[in-house]
């Protein structure tokens, strides 16, 4: 069944230096930046995850490809970045918007504030986004932007279900369990690791038992070459949050300290009477 | 002078939870800076009364507490109006960096137009101003930073602050009314708590740690389980392991799952992915069983036996056995 007015989904998305070679990140002699150099971008695994519930939420699994409703993507970065962008839409977003901007200028406040900003503009029913950026690691964008335009927000998601036209029951991983709310739309989801299972996200128009591969989906070579037809808008940070500078500069930053090697022990006799009277933890 | 407010963390059963008190000391840390007082703010329905007496004995100039029917079970939208309305007295608002505090400090900040820490390590002064250590680029690199606003938010890790001991005396309690909500209130319902029934010890607040990683596969619980009964440890699991559905989400120790840092942690056939080692290497005494003599987790455990884990974990449990028994 068509929905009278489809879900409109604003997804912010952020490239970040490769997370899986995120120990071969360096710290500048001076200690004043992180230098990423060498490393890949790749989008931010937990925007690629609420990318890919997004996806889901606007479309029947059997039938993905007559999509309904409207993913726009969203980044604050440089030109650059557009590689990213044209990547989520030939997942399947449908337009996206950068904001002009550089990392070094933003903190979560200032691009909750910007996205007060395009959610007052583009009126869309839903945000999903990742729970955090995995270079910062802040994880405030979602919380905040709920709390500017006063939405209901379902943070750490797991599981997404479209009840009924205009309301969610999302799954939240807490700590020694899982939360359920219910939130009524407009909202704000942002989503964890297990959103990309199988059965995690279903919109209203996916059967119940419907199961999808787990993970992303990919984009098919013609998908990659629509994508540079669809629109990409660009706006500057000043004119979403006039006026505004980031308020959490960073002074310095300092790699961990490295635990060092121990021992190998022969056996397991050994590994318990090492624990219990050298280490004395057993 | 300035005083900073801790914002207390209840269980849904109202209890108070032991992540508050790592709060506490992170309240504490900050004072010589702020140069005041820190209060303690507890919100929930029938019961939280008693945690704010509990909590009454930890030193703060006072407990205040806000009991209403409607923050029973925790939503941020009911919390964060009132938790903002307290604030505006204080300078510094602190909360615990678990999914609680995460959850609500980002919101209240908003609502308070403050600039928000999360996830702190430490806290230090620096020509009169707080600087907050923080964990970035799943825990490869600590940056520091100081918060330009009037209120300062923050939430600390729970395994970076020693829990705060009770002092002699107890404080004065006071009640705050609710604030008014906004309309996102109206729109958010708590609907369950599937809780995971566990005898064992938390795994934030355990004092050993028994990890599993992928190898383990469907026996996962047939081979950790004696383990961590004869170590009375909680039972964590690696990424790759909970993905692989062996192991229940909540068990995802890392990055981007929980953080810990027990006295003893053994990791039993996991190899050591970047991730997962930023959420246990500051655990005190690091174990290793892998039968792969290269993996990764070797180069931090203070203990590695390369074996089979089928062969060498109930070895370890029938040992750690004899030697109660010896």
């Amino acid at each position: 069944m068509q929905r009278e007015i489809p879900l409109k989904i604003l997804v912010p998305i952020k490239r970040v230096a490769d997370p899986d070679n995120a120990n071969k990140i360096k710290i500048n002699p001076a200690g004043s930046a992180v230098d990423t150099s060498g490393l890949e971008w790749k989008m931010n695994p937990f925007d690629e995850y609420a990318l890919e519930a997004a996806l889901r939420l606007t479309e029947n699994g059997k039938a993905p490809k007559a999509r309904i409703g409207e993913v726009v993507v969203v980044t604050f970065a440089g030109k650059e970045a557009e590689t990213t962008l044209r990547a989520a839409l030939a997942t399947g977003a449908d337009r996206a918007i950068r904001v002009d901007t550089t990392d070094d200028a933003l903190d979560g406040r200032l691009v909750a504030l910007a996205l007060k900003a395009l959610v007052l503009a583009e009126k869309p029913d839903l945000g999903v986004m990742g729970k955090q950026a995995v270079d910062g690691d802040t994880n405030q964008v979602g919380q905040r932007l709920a709390e500017l335009v006063d939405w209901p927000m379902a943070t750490f998601a797991a599981s997404v279900r479209e009840e009924a036209e205009n309301v969610l029951l999302v799954g939240r991983e807490v700590d020694g369990g899982t939360l359920n709310l219910r939130v009524r739309l407009p909202a704000v989801v942002t989503v964890d690791l297990r959103i990309v299972a199988g059965a995690s996200v279903h919109s209203r128009h996916t059967e119940a038992a419907f199961k999808y591969n787990d993970g992303v989906r990919f984009a098919p070579l013609p998908a990659i070459m629509a994508a540079k037809k669809k629109p990409l808008d660009t706006k500057t940070l000043a004119e979403l949050a006039p006026g505004e500078k980031l308020t959490s500069p960073y002074a310095r930053f300092e790699r961990p300290s490295q635990r060092k090697a121990g021992i190998k022990v022969k056996d397991v006799a050994e590994l318990v009477q090492r624990l219990s009277t050298e280490a004395k933890v057993i | 002078m300035a005083n900073a407010l801790v914002i207390a963390e209840l269980g849904d059963d109202a209890k108070l939870k032991k992540s508050t008190l790592s709060a506490i000391s992170f309240a504490k840390a900050a004072l010589p800076a702020l140069g005041g007082s820190f209060s303690i703010l507890v919100l929930g329905g029938a019961g939280a009364e008693l945690a704010a007496e509990e909590l009454a004995t930890y030193g703060a100039a006072q407990v205040l507490h806000c009991v209403d029917a409607s923050l029973t079970h925790y939503t941020a939208e009911h919390y964060a109006p009132t938790v903002a309305e307290v604030a505006k007295g204080f300078a510094l608002l602190v909360g615990t960096a678990t999914s609680f505090g995460k959850d609500l400090l980002p919101r209240v900040a908003a609502r308070l137009d403050a600039a928000y820490a999360g996830d702190c390590s430490g806290v230090s002064a620096e020509n009169g101003r707080l600087v907050y250590r923080r964990p970035m680029y799943a825990g490869n690199a600590f940056g520091s930073c100081t918060l330009d606003t009037p209120i300062q938010v923050a939430t600390a890790r729970q395994s970076e602050f020693t829990p705060a001991e009770p002092v002699s005396g107890a404080s004065p309690l006071a009640a705050v009314p609710k604030a008014a909500v906004g309309a996102a209130a109206s729109r958010v319902e708590f609907v369950s708590l599937d809780a995971v029934k566990s005898e064992r010890p938390e795994l934030g607040d355990a004092k050993s740690v028994v990890s599993g990683g992928r190898a383990l596969k469907e026996k996962f619980f047939e081979v950790l389980e004696p383990l961590a009964d004869a170590l009375g440890a909680a039972l964590g699991a690696s990424r790759a392991a909970v993905d692989a559905g062996y192991a229940p989400g909540d068990f995802q120790v890392g990055q981007t799952g929980k953080i810990v840092a027990p006295a003893l942690y053994i990791a039993v056939g996991i190899s050591g992915a970047i991730q997962h080692i930023a959420g246990m290497k500051g655990s005190r005494v690091i174990v290793a069983i892998n039968k792969d003599a290269e993996a990764p987790i070797f180069q931090l455990a203070d203990y590695g036996l390369v074996a089979d884990l089928f062969q060498a974990v109930p070895a370890l449990v029938s040992e750690l056995k004899a030697k109660r028994a010896g």
